[in-house]
């Protein structure tokens, strides 16, 4: 893994997370349309981006390491973590109220959760 | 009936949903990568996260279907993983032993934040706050 990536994923979700939460506060769904609409979405597409760089980072370096690691737990996290934003994205975006909001708030949450637990697979010691 | 089927999946149940979702998905990797990887190892943890994530997975799709039949299924699977995580919880502090590794459900869901036991109380507060929709 790439720790300056996981870093900033980490950073940047708990950002958008932050971002979502303030929206919820403020009862005030994000829109593809106004200009902070955009912005928020296209913060949330970065992020994406960024989760599908490192999947693809580790899955190379998953298949050329010569440690033995958890393979099967590892890419799953990877590929899992790609799948909570658009899900979520989906899901927030049919109920146009802040509980649709708050699954966003939940959804950018999860992923600091899943990186920092795909990092302990990675340099885990096999078996312990 | 638009409204008794939209009922649980609107306002706060759809972050519920949300939740239950991300458990759906964590329960069936982590028992998935369980079972392939070293099965032998804890055979009956690995059973009970395997038995977990289909609650889990059954709870998210009947409490977004939300008709009358599915609502009845999220009762049950909801009331399923209440009894489950509190026999497991109590379990695991009572017999550590027969825990070699941990499942979602040991010490009520420790790993996980406490947010397992939350869940299934959440849950069937939620069916019964919307069950007028039904009714009406």
């Amino acid at each position: 893994m790439i720790d300056a990536l996981s870093d900033t994923l980490i950073w940047v979700a708990l950002a958008a997370a932050v971002w979502a939460l303030v929206l919820v506060v403020l009862n005030r769904p994000p829109l593809p349309g106004p200009k902070d609409g955009w912005a928020f979405f296209g913060l949330l597409a970065l992020l994406e981006l960024g989760l599908l760089a490192q999947a693809v980072v580790g899955l190379v370096q998953l298949a050329t390491t010569d440690r033995d690691v958890a393979g099967l737990a590892f890419a799953g996290y990877l590929l899992g973590a790609l799948l909570i934003l658009p899900v979520a994205a989906y899901w927030s975006l049919a109920e146009r109220t802040r509980w649709g909001t708050a699954v966003l708030v939940v959804g950018a949450l999860a992923l600091p959760v899943m990186v920092v637990r795909m990092h302990q697979v990675w340099t885990a010691v096999p078996g312990g | 009936m638009a409204e008794d089927r939209t009922a649980t999946r609107s306002g706060p149940g759809r972050l519920l949903i949300a939740v239950y979702a991300i458990f759906a998905l964590a329960a069936c990797a982590r028992s998935a990568s369980q079972i392939a990887g070293h099965f032998s190892r804890a055979p009956l943890a690995y059973l009970l996260s395997a038995f977990a994530a289909v609650v889990y997975v059954v709870a998210t799709v009947s409490l977004s279907r939300g008709s009358r039949g599915s609502r009845r299924l999220a009762v049950v699977s909801c009331a399923v993983e209440l009894v489950g995580v509190v026999t497991v919880g109590i379990a695991s502090l009572v017999a550590p032993s027969a825990f070699p590794d941990a499942t979602v459900w040991s010490v009520f869901g420790q790993g996980y934040g406490f947010v397992p036991v939350v869940l299934p109380v959440l849950g069937l507060l939620w069916i019964r706050r919307t069950a007028g929709f039904g009714d009406s």
